[in-house]
């Protein structure tokens, strides 16, 4: 609060982002809404299902009586399936993710943001509650909900490499956990031991950048980590690359063994490809964990 | 000096560095690059990954071997490399350049001039003595030092004349007081008489080097005259290949200026020296000729003069009696009038007013009786070389002329009476007329066989009849005789001019006779006794590269001389005038040879164009230069530190210093103003006058494009962006709509601007012209725009105007408005008036002008700015006052979609009044 102005023109440069990513969002999840995914059940819901004829053991109020009256048989008023799930995100911020390896790319925070939001929105629009994890916004639902998902996502952490967040996650929730998992791999561990004791379930999204796929250097090279804290200097950067393959494919290993044991699911998309590819398979993952 | 095949080096000592080359090849890739800082996220998957070579990765070979080339260009160019050395400059002793000189190198002359001067230079270098020497005007031959001599280089000039013995002698004149010393001597290539002399004493006077360019010469002999055709030849010293040379003929236009009269081609035959070419030009075009020129080089052989012998006669008609009025075909001359006319002067008058204008040809129609004054004028003119033309008829035959005694100006003696053959009282048929003889000269003619005589004046037989008929008929009677007298001549036909005694001078026979008769009335060459003790004065003289020059001063010519003579500096070749006629000298001759120089094997030819000395010092340094400004871009890109978009940039910058690009902006222009005409029409588009204020077109457009923005949502005129139009380079006719801010210190458009911007308005377009000052209500210049509005209004063609009427069209085309306000609320918006008759049609006045568009719309109310959006739609400037003005805003854009669509609807809205009155008849 002892600087009011510069907190605040901070705040507008944020907040200028958000429009942006939720116009993205927005748009790259209508085009997932497309006639799909109506959840086509009868259940607890406001919505009208269908009309069924009453069958014995159905309460007599559960009767609609404007549609019995217009013939002899008695008819009941379904109302479609609707149940509120929670879902709890986290967004890795961490320096890591602000990295693209050229200017055709979009960096992976910038794609994590974006698959995040247009995900919640989707979950949004579907009556789910959506929240961060940790205890900075809980799950709520609403359109409200989403502005406050847009700001929360822009947030930057200060760490180098981030740390997935299990405070407060509520029991058999839903979770989406998007990073690019290059950190400490005991502590993504931890975390989904974490949330498979509480009954989560979720999917871990991997992010990565083509550069980090291909890693095509040669030469003498002085590799930094985003923030700083890291560095290593090769001389023929060329002789890394089987090796740090062979470990690159060895940390998705065992991702996917981590998420398969504790019942998530895990897939690792590239900043290369489309968005929309990742946006498909985050919706699909979420219908069939539901 | 080392010298490698055209390469030599001035310090080859330095090539000894090339062998350090392989030795930085392996301390340069020994060095490893400087690491290249990268930030990588994966750099956690690294930690702890050991090198297994502990040899960093070499710098890539074709960077080293960038490296080698610079280093490489360097050494060699230190090295001193020459291409082309001259390697004879090691020569000393006095030089001798002597150069033919003659016309037969004018083509080459320049760059004949050009080699003396860099031998010369040379020679000055090598600290010779040098000397120059003009075989064709040869002088005495003084050594001196290269500076002293090089101011006479330009001297150097072809004469028009060729090396002829005289200079010959002269040259070896010259040559023997001379010590032993080098000779060049830059041959025209040409073989003359002499030439071996001359060659033996350059020879035994030290080394004889020869430059020719090989060169074919090439030379046009004078025009001849040949059955009524010029023949032109030219001769050449190369028999190799086909060859076409064209050539022209120069002469005088009627108005007196020189131009090609007409045009032709000679084509030379493999292996033939001679070709020939035949122009058959009119009469009037070849006696106005005055020179033939063979194209493709100048040179004075080229060029042919014409002289008199191509001149046009002059001819004086004489009759015997007068013509009777009406009887045109029967009048004594009037056949000869027809024949001549096209190719000779003629002249009219009695013969003693005419003997004094020196006419070719006198013509004596049936003349028998001269006056004895006469007849010796005509005596004596004949004798200076006339020639006399006669013809018979009733009077001759009635006259004593030349009955006992031959008259002088008569060819023969004539028989009294003559006789009248295939008439109706005499037995016999008309004769018709024998082939002409050899020596005739008719010699040749066909005779059509309807020629027939029927009536003839008859020669008495003398012994010297034979020799003097050049023309009988079958009988073997004369039809025409002829004899010399003094230079001159007098003919005679035996019958009438006209059709009375025969049908020849119907037939094209006579103007063949005649012209034969004309040609051959002048000597084609006179001879060295025709013209011994005459004087000759030059009136044109040629250069040798074949210019025509006044002869000035120059002393006049034996006319002896001027036949026999070879010419010289004493007898340049030109057009010299005698007392009576002019005579062309040419340079070439019947008997002028045209060989090409031939050389003795021990003596060196070279060519004239020789390979010059070039320092490839600057070449290689700077290829050294930009082969290590590659490595320094190359190595940044190695090392990551020059980004793909950089290096484009770099790269083009490179190249733009290296290569500047030459300007195509006639090409460009075309292609952009293509481009302005599609993008102009293939939408609607609202077009900006621009003004050259930055700040007021910025506003214009912006303006345009929030009104374009309206349009697009309101309507169903769906324009696209809006324009600048430039009045002086853009077509307007592209727009239906300029809007045109007037500022005060707007330059006045260019008279071709008005005259489109007039048209532009005839034609429908419509001009919004903003003052932009609300304050154009007095409209009497109250503001610097208003009067800067007058003078660019001033020549525009525009209507009487009125205030916007309140029931204009523009109050009505899509919203109904009595306000237009812009920036400014200012009410008075000036349109075009209601033509003073204009009926009130249900309160409409009718408007028929340009489909009922007003062309101006003239007000101050500054609607741009009003209009004006941004990108998103937001307003740019403030408008009013909260509500207020947001409303004024509104009616600001209503009024810009009245006015669209105004202008592209026409007279359509207006006629919308009158929908009722329609419905109504239709009876609904």
């Amino acid at each position: 609060m002892s600087q009011p102005a510069a907190l605040r023109s901070r705040a507008e440069a944020t907040a200028a982002g958000v429009p942006a990513l939720l116009a993205a969002a927005e748009h790259l999840a209508g085009t997932v809404l497309l006639g799909e995914h109506g959840r086509r059940r009868a259940g607890l819901g406001d919505d009208f299902w269908q009309y069924r004829p009453v069958r014995p053991g159905d309460e007599t109020r559960l009767i609609d009586w404007r549609r019995s009256a217009r013939g002899d048989e008695t008819f009941l008023r379904e109302r479609e399936w609707q149940i509120a799930q929670s879902v709890t995100v986290w967004l890795d911020g961490a320096a890591s993710m602000r990295f693209a390896s050229s200017d055709k790319l979009t960096t992976k925070a910038d794609r994590a943001q974006l698959l995040a939001l247009a995900v919640s929105i989707l979950l949004v629009r579907g009556g789910e509650r959506v929240g961060l994890a940790g205890t900075g916004l809980p799950p709520r639902r609403g359109e409200a909900q989403v502005l406050r998902l847009a700001e929360a996502f822009l947030r930057e952490g200060e760490a180098d490499y981030g740390v997935p967040e299990t405070r407060a996650m509520l029991p058999h929730a839903r979770a989406l956990f998007i990073s690019d998992f290059m950190g400490d791999f005991a502590a993504v561990e931890a975390a989904l031991h974490k949330a498979a004791d509480r009954g989560v379930r979720g999917i871990l999204l991997q992010i990565l950048d083509p550069a980090e796929e291909a890693f095509p250097f040669t030469g003498r090279t002085l590799f930094q980590s985003v923030g700083g804290s890291l560095s290593h200097e090769t001389l023929k950067a060329r002789d890394l690359k089987a090796r740090y393959l062979e470990r690159l494919a060895e940390r998705k290993d065992a991702l996917e063994a981590l998420a398969r044991l504790t019942g998530w699911r895990y897939s690792a998309h590239h900043t290369g490809e489309s968005a929309q590819a990742a946006l498909l398979w985050l919706w699909h993952a979420f219908d069939g964990a539901r | 000096m080392l010298t490698l095949g055209p390469l030599g080096f001035l310090a080859p000592g330095l090539l000894l560095a090339l062998i350090a080359l392989p030795v930085l090849w392996i301390l340069l890739r020994a060095v490893p690059p400087a690491p290249m800082r990268r930030l990588f996220p994966g750099v956690a998957l690294l930690l702890g990954l050991e090198d297994e070579d502990t040899v960093t990765d070499r710098t890539p070979w074709w960077l080293l071997l960038l490296r080698m080339l610079a280093v490489a260009a360097v050494i060699v160019g230190l090295a001193g490399p020459v291409l082309n050395p001259e390697t004879q400059s090691g020569r000393s002793g006095p030089l001798l350049i002597a150069s033919d000189a003659s016309w037969a190198g004018a083509p080459q002359a320049a760059q004949r001039r050009e080699r003396v001067r860099d031998l010369v230079l040379e020679a000055g270098r090598a600290g010779r003595p040098v000397a120059l020497l003009r075989l064709s005007a040869p002088e005495p031959v003084q050594f001196q030092a290269a500076d002293a001599v090089l101011p006479r280089v330009p001297g150097m000039i072809p004469e028009p004349w060729s090396v002829e013995s005289a200079q010959v002698d002269a040259a070896l004149e010259a040559l023997d007081e001379l010590d032993a010393h080098e000779t060049i001597w830059l041959s025209d290539g040409r073989a003359y008489a002499g030439q071996d002399a001359l060659r033996a004493a350059f020879q035994s006077a030290g080394a004889l080097r020869v430059i020719e360019t090989g060169a074919p010469v090439h030379g046009l002999l004078p025009a001849r005259f040949e059955d009524g055709a010029l023949v032109l030849r030219a001769r050449r010293s190369l028999a190799r290949g086909g060859e076409e040379a064209p050539v022209a003929a120069f002469g005088r236009d009627p108005a007196g200026i020189e131009r090609v009269l007409a045009e032709g081609v000679l084509t030379f035959e493999d292996g033939a020296t001679e070709a020939e070419l035949t122009l058959a030009l009119p009469a009037e075009l070849r006696a106005r000729l005055t020179r033939f020129e063979l194209m493709g080089g100048r040179s004075a052989g080229r060029v042919a003069l014409a002289d008199d012998s191509l001149q046009r006669r002059e001819v004086a008609l004489i009759a015997g009696r007068e013509n009777r009025e009406g009887l045109e075909l029967l009048a004594p001359l009037h056949y000869l009038r027809q024949a001549l006319e096209p190719s000779a002067e003629l002249l009219d008058g009695a013969l003693l007013d005419i003997l004094p204008a020196n006419p070719d040809v006198i013509v004596l129609a049936d003349v028998a009786t001269l006056a004895p004054a006469e007849a010796d004028a005509v005596a004596e003119w004949v004798e200076a070389g006339g020639l006399l033309l006669r013809f018979a008829g009733p009077r001759l035959a009635a006259s004593e002329l030349s009955r006992e005694v031959e008259d002088p100006l008569m060819p023969v003696r004539l028989r009294a009476g003559g006789r009248t053959v295939g008439g109706a009282m005499s037995w016999g048929a008309p004769k018709a007329l024998a082939p002409f003889p050899d020596e005739s000269p008719f010699f040749g003619l066909t005779i059509p066989e309807d020629v027939t005589v029927s009536s003839q004046v008859m020669a008495q037989p003398d012994p010297t009849l034979a020799e003097r008929v050049i023309a009988q008929l079958t009988d073997g009677t004369p039809l025409v005789t002829a004899k010399p007298l003094g230079q001159g001549r007098v003919v005679l036909f035996h019958v009438t001019a006209n059709a009375e005694w025969s049908n020849l001078p119907l037939s094209g026979l006579f103007v063949e006779m005649l012209e034969r008769l004309s040609v051959s009335a002048r000597a084609s060459r006179p001879t060295a006794e025709d013209l011994a003790g005459t004087v000759w004065k030059p009136v044109q003289v040629l250069d040798g590269a074949g210019r025509l020059l006044d002869a000035g001063t120059m002393p006049g010519i034996d006319g002896a001389a001027l036949v026999e003579d070879p010419l010289g500096p004493a007898l340049p070749p030109g057009l010299y005038e005698g007392a009576e006629r002019r005579i062309a000298l040419n340079v070439m001759r019947e008997d002028t040879a045209l060989a090409p120089a031939v050389w003795p094997a021990d003596v060196p030819v070279e060519g004239l164009d020789v390979a010059q000395e070039q320092p490839l010092k600057g070449w290689l340094l700077a290829l050294a230069m930009a082969l290590l400004g590659a490595d320094a871009v190359a190595s940044l890109a190695l090392s990551g530190r020059l980004p793909g978009r950089r290096l484009s940039a770099g790269l083009a910058v490179f190249a733009a210093l290296s290569f500047p690009v030459e300007g195509r902006a006639q090409e460009a222009g075309a292609s952009a103003s293509d481009d302005f005409a599609i993008a102009a029409t293939s939408e609607v588009v609202l077009a900006h006058v621009l003004t050259g204020d930055a700040a007021v077109d910025r506003t214009a457009e912006a303006g345009l494009f929030g009104l374009s923005q309206t349009l697009f949502f309101r309507t169903s005129i769906e324009p696209a962006a809006p324009m600048g139009v430039d009045l002086e380079r853009d077509e307007l006719a592209f727009f239906p709509f300029l809007y045109w801010p007037v500022t005060a210190d707007q330059p006045l458009p260019s008279d071709l601007a008005y005259a489109r911007l007039n048209a532009y308005l005839r034609t429908g377009g419509m001009i919004l012209f903003d003052t932009r000052d609300a304050d154009v209500a007095g409209y009497g210049g109250a503001s610097p725009e208003a009067r800067r509005l007058q003078q660019i209004a001033a020549p525009l063609d525009l209507p009487p105007l009125e205030p916007l009427p309140e029931d204009h069209v523009l109050t009505r085309a899509f919203y109904l408005l009595q306000d237009f306000p812009g920036r400014h609320n200012g009410r008075a918006v000036w349109v075009e008036a209601a033509p003073p008759d204009a009926e009130q049609i249900e309160g409409m006045p009718f408007r028929n002008l340009n489909d009922n568009v007003t062309p101006v719309v003239i007000g101050g109310n500054d609607w741009a700015a009003a209009w004006a959006m941004d990108e998103r739609g937001t307003p740019l400037y403030p408008v009013g006052r909260g509500y207020a003005g947001e409303r004024q805003r509104e009616i600001a854009l209503r009024f810009g979609v009245n006015l669209v669509m105004h202008v592209l609807t026409g007279n359509y809205k207006s006629d919308q009044v009158h929908v009722p009155a329609l419905l109504d008849r239709l009876g609904q």
